[in-house]
């Protein structure tokens, strides 16, 4: 087993009747990666990355994440893994504190590593005067922030995104990135969906998935070049415009 | 055991951070217990009441005048014989009708001992009673009086008849019908959304994605809404006690073993709701539709399941709350022991099981 490849898929499928949602995807993600999962909607993003995750069973092929088949170690794979949804997943009629109590308490941290670490999360995002406000009140930005802070609360090897920035404000969107960064510098392999193309740039490499399969994998600087494209905007648009699925 | 602790401590908050919920969950059972209360057992004035008078002699008229004197009834009618009767019934005109026998002063001064027939409609028994023991005041009232100036005691018998419902169903039974109703509707209702709350918020994501174990997720939406309706419980009764004046006739202990099996079964419809919806009104309309209605028509306390067609009998027997109210009514006014109980508290026993095991199985782990 390659240590060094976090996310390592050959040929894997899911099929839901008829319908292909993951047609035959083969790809790896190294360790420490800030990895772009790019695709239109219906492309078959969310199936691939449910799949990655546990959540769903594969039709077919093969997939280990850090190293655990996702078959058979599930259970060693949620231990190791972190994930934020596009929805915002935080309890709103909880206060911050008491959110972040409970994802600790979830993964099973010791009360002291609970306080130790919510003490650092909270002077790090600045909410010291909003750690017992519910954060229903809190705005969106500030609720997307502490959503990823408590996805890597418990310090994964691995963590999933599913487009974490999605209506959130530019300079907001560029603080989240800040984030990302700090947390793959600090040696968390990074798996994110989005659909803002300067997003995509920031990322290491990115895949590109069309109607089920990923038609591109490369760095945006190699993609750019390849399709001749100024922008990574335009690489998009030439490969998925071809597109047979929409939502 | 940490996590678990960690997320039943997150289910409380929930619980306790929401007014709907608390209203739900607490004023739901006090208003029931107390609307069914008053709304059954409230004072009547002015009842229509006939009566046929074969006597025709001191005593029955001094009594009909008192019936004409008092509050409570209205005298509807005089007859002088009783085949009128059963039309005036039908016709809902009347809801008691009173006989004085012939000869009934004399009996009465010179025997010491007279009967007056009284003749209820006891399709409303809650009314019937009441109105039975208004004209029992009346001739205790009579009966004083005469005996001031009577050497010998005088003694007037009620002999009564009701019709409809000679058993009198429903005086006391609506308490144990309003448990079952309460336990049922809160515990399905609460589980229900509660799980579907999360899908529907995107949480339930997260927790799969977590190594808590799914089975654990259902042991903590459980182990809250258990204790809080175990509260529910001791509400319920102690209601029925201090304010309807109800006496808990059997074992306290039974009842609550029984109604835990009820609660859990409850527990894991609601489980079961939770796992074919994903909003929570589609799970609350379900929940309500599915507990509310047959609550109400198949356990015997609103509609007598004996008049029913054959197969809502048949139906009737699949309902969990049918058998937890038999149980219940026997514990809880009749004052029984496990042993007249023990055939339809296995039988509840064995649904609480299948249906627990039923939600564990069918729990979605994974989104799909």
């Amino acid at each position: 087993m390659n240590s060094q490849k976090m996310i390592s898929t050959r040929d894997l499928t899911k099929t839901f009747g008829d319908f292909v949602a993951v047609n035959n995807i083969t790809f790896d993600v190294r360790q420490g990666e800030i990895f772009g999962f790019l695709g239109a909607n219906g492309a078959g993003k969310t199936t691939a990355m449910r799949m990655l995750c546990g959540l769903s069973i594969p039709t077919s092929g093969e997939a280990t994440i850090a190293g655990y088949d996702v078959y058979k170690e599930t259970e060693k794979i949620k231990q190791n893994i972190g994930y934020m949804s596009q929805k915002f997943s935080l309890y709103e009629d909880l206060t911050v504190a008491e959110n972040i109590r409970f994802f600790g308490g979830i993964y099973g941290l010791k009360n002291g590593e609970i306080k130790a670490r919510s003490r650092e999360l909270i002077n790090a995002l600045d909410l010291n005067d909003q750690k017992d406000l519910l954060v229903g009140s809190l705005p969106l930005g500030w609720k997307q922030k502490l959503a990823f802070s408590v996805a890597i609360f418990h310090h994964p090897k691995l963590v999933f995104l599913d487009e974490p920035t999605g209506g959130v404000d530019p300079v907001t969107r560029r603080q989240f990135w800040d984030m990302i960064n700090q947390a793959s510098e600090d040696g968390i392999t990074i798996f994110v969906t989005t659909h803002y193309m300067d997003e995509a740039e920031y990322c290491d490499r990115i895949s590109m998935m069309v109607d089920g399969y990923i038609r591109a994998l490369d760095s945006p600087a190699q993609l750019k070049k390849q399709y001749n494209a100024e922008s990574m905007d335009e690489v998009f648009y030439e490969l998925a415009r071809g597109a047979k699925r929409t939502e | 055991m940490k996590q678990l602790l960690a997320f039943i401590h997150k289910e409380f908050l929930h619980v306790f951070r929401d007014p709907k919920t608390m209203l739900l969950l607490f004023g739901l059972p006090i208003a029931q217990i107390l609307l069914f209360g008053f709304a059954l057992s409230n004072e009547i004035n002015h009842s229509n009441v006939i009566v046929i008078d074969y006597a025709k002699d001191v005593a029955s008229r001094s009594i009909i005048e008192k019936v004409r004197a008092s509050e409570n009834f209205d005298l509807y009618d005089v007859l002088d014989d009783h085949h009128m009767i059963e039309e005036v019934f039908k016709r809902g005109e009347t809801k008691m009708a009173i006989v004085f026998p012939s000869n009934f002063n004399e009996d009465l001064v010179h025997g010491g001992y007279t009967e007056v027939q009284l003749i209820t409609d006891a399709s409303d028994p809650n009314t019937a009673t009441t109105l039975v023991n208004y004209f029992n005041m009346l001739l205790l009232g009579y009966q004083s009086e005469m005996y001031q100036d009577q050497q010998m005691p005088m003694n007037i018998q009620l002999s009564l008849r009701n019709i409809y419902n000679p058993e009198l169903e429903g005086t006391t039974n609506f308490v144990p019908g309003v448990m079952a109703l309460v336990l049922l509707l809160v515990c399905v209702l609460m589980t229900s959304v509660a799980i579907v709350k999360e899908k529907e918020l995107g949480t339930m994501e997260i927790l799969l994605v977590s190594p808590f174990n799914p089975f654990m997720v259902i042991i903590s939406k459980v182990i809250p809404y258990l204790f809080l309706s175990i509260v529910n419980l001791i509400v319920i009764l102690a209601l029925s006690v201090f304010v309807l004046n109800l006496e808990i006739a059997g074992s306290i202990i039974l009842l609550f073993g029984v109604s835990i099996l009820l609660i859990l079964a409850a527990l894991s419809l609601g489980i079961l709701i939770s796992n074919v919806t994903n909003n929570q009104q589609t799970a609350m309309l379900i929940s309500l539709m599915g507990m509310l209605l047959p609550t109400l028509m198949f356990t015997g306390f609103m509609f007598p399941i004996e008049n029913m067609p054959k197969f809502l009998q048949v139906i009737s027997n699949i309902i969990p709350s049918t058998w937890y109210y038999i149980i219940v009514k026997n514990v809880m006014i009749k004052g029984l022991g496990f042993e007249s109980i023990w055939k339809e508290s296995l039988i509840l026993a064995g649904m609480t099981t299948f249906l627990l095991l039923v939600s564990i199985k069918k729990f979605k782990i994974r989104l799909s």
